[in-house]
């Protein structure tokens, strides 16, 4: 297990070098280059050489590639072109918020969404089952943004609980708590419909199994049958779905972020992108292809812990 | 591979199984509504959609205004209706980039194998790992806003998919016997790929490639909401919300309404693919 897991983890490497290198030249391949973008198309050569000497873009390509990966290794992010503050120390402090919205929200995924699937799977074409895969749609096909202006409509302007905007004092639980509920409840609802789908149908695939059979065959109470028999063999192509989920779950926090006006990477990256502040761009990016990468390490290690067939060979 | 299953199972039976199956009947009903009123905009409009009025701002609906009016005057109904035309488009038209470039480099690199084929494919997995979303920002971001550079945004993001749908079925294919002798009667490399693989693997990346306009629709809405897609005052979904957001409190139609048009039409896209994995997916048939 430790011996695969950390080849699994020097396996990341060289793709999170093959994404930082994509970041890096997709970055140089703006028109006029970076330093036009950011002082805009009628800033003059002098403006514009400046810039580049003080970003340093004037040197070779190599070298400034040369640059940019051993940062990356030390860790520092480079500086903002706005502000001249160095960037980790900011995603430092944003990433919590990203982290925290997104686990929470895979968290109340997994806890609705399991037990609707295996409901929905057990209950094929009944009611329930209609309602629910109704439900779960509705769920894959409402725009996230869409889905957290309905819930700010409902909760915070018609029913005043919980707060438009912001993520609290971090140093306040209740707060923080209290922030972050809307926000999770929106990317959670989504992630509900996600879970319930591929549950049910990888319940419905497992239920028809042999196994199934003969433990229902050999008077297995039925709970013993779907839980112990079928969902744990159904979670397999669970897991790796949520994986999939998960990283979609990243991608649509941007759109959170921004409807709630909470602090994290999302919100960073688009500011980054309306200050033409190229590098804190390449920067967050780079942060986005880490917990991507990151996301397929732990999903791949957790196979073994569910699965006891699955070798780390 | 249930996508080529769907060619072998014969069209005449795939269509006598969809047409039993109800999800997918009202999907495609709602679909036919959608496309009719993208192309027929101009006529069933009740206002032009970008004249302003600014006696009449910000109205809530009523009978000259069914869906109300926005902070400029102009009417929100005229603007969604309009907003079908663009939205759609930029969602097919992505797709069709990504489609075209995405199954040439899959089935270049399923047809050639070797190092070429994983240096491709390779790729391509290390850009499919990555959220639609955020790959989106990336090149919009690089290329700018604008409609002409969503579609080439979007068409670059969604290429991957394409391609790692392409390349399995091209392996299959290449290695039938028609395609052998296509080869040893000296059949060239490009007219082997043009008329014989493609026509053998379209099927499948076709009906794809249709359900992923349900996901380009949403991409392009998520990129217009954070102000990176087509500008207004031409009117998509995604912008119209996006201009909608600070005035939830006061007209909550400027949000609405856009929204439940996104969400109808992707429910629409979704649906018909339920319909078509249920029939494709024997053991999950309803």
């Amino acid at each position: 297990m430790i011996q695969f897991a950390v080849r699994r983890i020097i396996l990341s490497i060289p793709i999170l070098l093959i994404v930082a290198t994509l970041i890096f030249f997709l970055m140089r391949t703006m028109p006029g280059g970076p330093a036009v973008a950011v002082l805009g198309d009628y800033a003059t050569k002098e403006a514009i050489e400046a810039l580049e000497k003080q970003m340093g873009l004037d040197r070779p390509l190599g070298v400034q590639y040369a640059d940019f990966l051993g940062s990356l290794v030390r860790g520092d992010l480079g500086k903002s072109i706005i502000n001249g503050r160095p960037i980790a120390p900011e995603v430092g402090r944003v990433l919590p918020y990203t982290l925290q919205l997104a686990f929470s929200s895979l968290l109340l995924g997994i806890i609705l969404g399991i037990p609707m699937g295996v409901f929905t799977a057990l209950r094929r074409n009944a009611f329930f089952d209609y309602f629910g895969r109704t439900l779960s749609l509705a769920g894959v096909s409402i725009p996230t943004f869409f889905m957290g202006i309905l819930l700010m409509l409902l909760f915070s302007i018609q029913l005043d609980l919980f707060p438009v905007m912001g993520a609290g004092d971090s140093s306040d639980l209740r707060d923080t708590l209290y922030h972050l509920f809307l926000p999770t409840l929106t990317l959670g609802l989504m992630m509900t419909a996600y879970i319930t789908r591929t549950t049910r149908s990888a319940m419905l695939n497992v239920l028809q199994e042999e196994y199934v059979r003969t433990a229902r065959a050999k008077g297995l109470p039925e709970r013993i049958v779907i839980y112990g028999h079928a969902l744990r063999n159904a979670f397999i192509p669970i897991i790796s779905f949520i994986g999939v989920y998960a990283i979609i779950l990243i991608g649509n926090s941007i759109l959170v972020e921004i409807v709630f006006s909470r602090p994290g990477l999302g919100k960073m990256m688009i500011g980054a992108i309306k200050q033409r502040d190229y590098i804190t761009l390449q920067s967050v990016m780079v942060v986005y292809a880490s917990l991507v990468v990151f996301i397929n390490l732990l999903i791949d290690l957790s196979y073994g812990l569910i699965d006891p067939r699955v070798k780390y060979e | 591979m249930s996508n080529t299953r769907i060619l072998e199972e014969g069209k005449g039976k795939l269509w006598r199984t969809f047409k039993k199956n109800k999800t997918a009947l009202v999907g495609t009903a709602i679909i036919i509504i959608v496309i009719a009123v993208a192309i027929l905009a101009p006529w069933i409009s009740p206002h032009d959609p970008l004249e302003q009025n600014m006696v009449h701002r910000l109205k809530p609906p009523d009978r000259t205004y069914p869906l109300g009016t926005d902070e400029y005057g102009r009417d929100v109904l005229s603007r969604v209706l309009w907003g079908t035309r663009v939205s759609l488009s930029v969602g097919i038209l992505s797709i069709l980039f990504g489609l075209v470039v995405g199954t040439a480099m899959g089935a270049v690199a399923g047809y050639k194998g070797a190092i070429v084929g994983s240096i491709i494919m390779r790729m391509v997995d290390v850009l499919l790992s990555f959220p639609v979303l955020i790959s989106g920002i990336l090149v919009v971001a690089i290329l700018g806003p604008g409609m002409d550079k969503l579609i080439l945004t979007m068409g670059i993001v969604f290429a991957p998919r394409f391609a790692r749908l392409a390349y399995g079925p091209t392996l299959v294919v290449k290695e039938r016997e028609y395609v052998d002798s296509a080869r040893i009667i000296g059949v060239s490399n490009l007219r082997i790929l043009t008329h014989y693989l493609f026509p053998n693997i379209f099927g499948g990346i076709l009906v794809a490639g249709t359900l992923w306009v349900g996901t380009a629709i949403l991409t392009e809405a998520s990129l217009s909401f954070l102000g990176l897609g087509v500008s207004p005052p031409t009117p998509t979904w995604g912008n119209m919300i996006k201009s909608g957001i600070d005035r939830l409190t006061t007209a909550p139609w400027l949000s609405i309404f856009p929204g439940l048009s996104i969400l109808t039409t992707v429910l629409a896209i979704n649906m018909i693919g339920d319909g078509l994995r249920d029939i494709t997916d024997p053991k999950l048939r309803i």
